[in-house]
């Protein structure tokens, strides 16, 4: 069973329709990637999963739970954890601060504190400076913190957008490699990207967005191959 | 000698300002809105207070107690009612005149009710004070406990927003409602909480204004509301210690100004600081300007 489903979602900015009848789906343990240009309704997809926008028509379903109306807040608890474009981590609190609130829907005192071990052993970097501002902190480490902040709360699965964006390559590498080690470790992947080549390459399936359509579905390295998609977004 | 009498008062009416521009401050950075009805809750508190005092002959503290109550929940409404639906309206201009509609709507209600006469203030802090080098210094009951009502006030506020989780949802949603949102923070709930924590410090700050200065109108919360809201800008609009800051500063240059340079022109002066912050250093003193990394 798949663990998200989408079923024809339709999604309005004012009278512009973002989103046409988007179908697709996530099956526990996968890594699926989103590629498409900017613009085409990666993040609208995202944003509409975790309530930050209100879709028109359709329909989302979570591990066989309906909750296209959930509200936004609410969606976290159910397990599923946004890391979103451009971070937008806490800027004005600390780092240790910003983690914590990646788990402010959990209650249990030890777990979260073994949650958080977890986190500073697979991000170091956060641990040193776990009490600097995350405004302080580098593009990368911001990244960093962000994914942090979303494993706080333990996630079934995670959705990543733009991961890669404003990053030197040497540290795109960092992060997808950190991607790999998440899903290794049993959580599920939900991947926007700009960045196709990267995302192919670490995704077991891929949907490919024009202009808030599904243009183009299969596996990742299928699509890899695919003339068509080497030429728009492989660069080749 | 005289000096620090004058400075003392400073101080004291600087804490009233602090308390209100506290409530602005709030408000402003969690809801990113101007809340100029803000001043009239503190009318509306002291009204709650006189009739339970002065026409009930209730004692003070069930006064404050209910008024604290009583502005809260009016807090919380107006914020329901008139505010939320317009928080998605696209320009702020929208929430700030509806904020000046309901400050007009609250003054002309008061109007209606208890008239437009002055009503003599019951004091609610009966302590004489204390007295001071030989009689060459008088400190009034009421200016000492003003005082360490907004000391304690800010410690408590301070306290709250670090230390609880409530707190940090406050600043996470100050900062950014939709990854909040990410973080199951219920936004709207979070907005109401701000509001009812404002309100109930001008329902405070009604108490000790009224208890400094007894005497009530329809308008008496406007014009401490507005003078508040230039602590506010002053200390760093969104800064809980620069609304303290801010507050004391204006309060301190208020009564020097009557006392040395000239009772007409005070609220000229404490209004030239405005735009002077406003040229200089629009931020305020601990207002924060953290450049978006890309």
């Amino acid at each position: 069973m798949a663990l998200l489903e989408v079923k024809d979602l339709n999604v309005y900015y004012g009278v512009i329709q973002a989103l046409h009848n988007v179908s697709f789906q996530v099956n526990k343990g996968e890594v699926v990637a989103l590629i498409g240009a900017n613009g085409a309704g990666k993040t609208t997809i995202l944003h509409t999963l975790t309530g930050l926008v209100d879709s028109e028509s359709g329909s989302v379903m979570y591990n066989g739970e309906e909750i296209t109306k959930v509200p936004g807040h609410k969606i976290v608890s159910k397990g599923m954890a946004h890391v979103p474009e451009g971070r937008r981590v806490f800027a004005n609190m600390s780092v240790y601060q910003n983690l914590k609130l990646g788990a402010y829907t959990r209650q249990d005192q030890k777990e979260i504190a073994d949650t958080l071990a977890s986190v500073y052993d697979r991000f170091p970097r956060l641990k040193e400076r776990r009490n600097q501002l995350a405004g302080t902190l580098s593009g990368g480490e911001q990244q960093m913190l962000a994914m942090g902040r979303a494993l706080m709360s333990h996630p079934d699965i995670i959705l990543m957008d733009e991961p890669s964006m404003g990053l030197s390559p040497l540290l795109v590498n960092e992060i997808f490699d950190i991607i790999n080690d998440v899903h290794a470790n049993g959580t599920t992947v939900l991947l926007v990207e700009q960045n196709a080549k990267k995302a192919l390459s670490i995704a077991d399936r891929a949907y490919v967005l024009e202009t808030g359509k599904i243009v183009l579905e299969g596996k990742a390295s299928e699509l890899l191959d695919n003339d068509d998609i080497k030429k728009a977004y492989l660069g080749e | 000698m005289s000096f620090l009498t004058y400075f003392i008062n400073g101080l004291s009416l600087g804490s009233i300002y602090a308390i209100i521009a506290l409530g602005y401050t709030m408000v402003y950075g969690i809801a990113k809105m101007l809340n100029f009805a803000h001043g009239d809750f503190i009318m509306v508190g002291c009204y709650v207070i006189f009739t339970i005092v002065a026409t009930m002959g209730l004692p003070p503290v069930a006064g404050i107690v209910v008024a604290i109550i009583l502005c809260t929940l009016l807090g919380v409404t107006t914020e329901k009612v008139a505010y939320k639906p317009l928080r998605n309206a696209g320009s702020p201009l929208a929430v700030l005149i509806t904020a000046i509609g309901v400050s007009y709507l609250l003054q002309n209600a008061a109007l209606l009710i208890f008239g437009a006469d002055t009503k003599a203030f019951t004091p609610v802090i009966t302590w004489q004070g204390i007295v001071l080098a030989d009689g060459a210094l008088k400190i009034q009951g009421v200016t000492i406990i003003t005082i360490v009502v907004s000391v304690l006030i800010l410690v408590c506020l301070q306290t709250f927003i670090n230390k609880t989780k409530a707190g940090q949802a406050m600043l996470a949603v100050a900062e950014d409602k939709g990854a909040a949102s990410l973080m199951g923070i219920d936004v709207n709930k979070t907005i109401s909480l701000t509001f009812a924590i404002g309100s109930a410090l001008a329902a405070i700050a009604g108490a000790l204004m009224c208890s400094a200065y007894p005497s009530l109108t329809p308008y008496t919360g406007a014009m401490p509301g507005i003078k508040a809201f230039v602590a506010a800008v002053l200390g760093g609009i969104g800064s809980i210690p620069g609304a303290m800051i801010g507050g004391l500063i204006l309060g301190i240059i208020e009564i020097l100004g009557k006392t040395y340079v000239s009772s007409q022109l005070s609220d000229a002066i404490v209004f030239g600081i405005l735009v002077v912050v406003l040229l200089v250093k629009p931020t305020g003193i601990l207002g924060k300007n953290i450049q978006e990394k890309v």
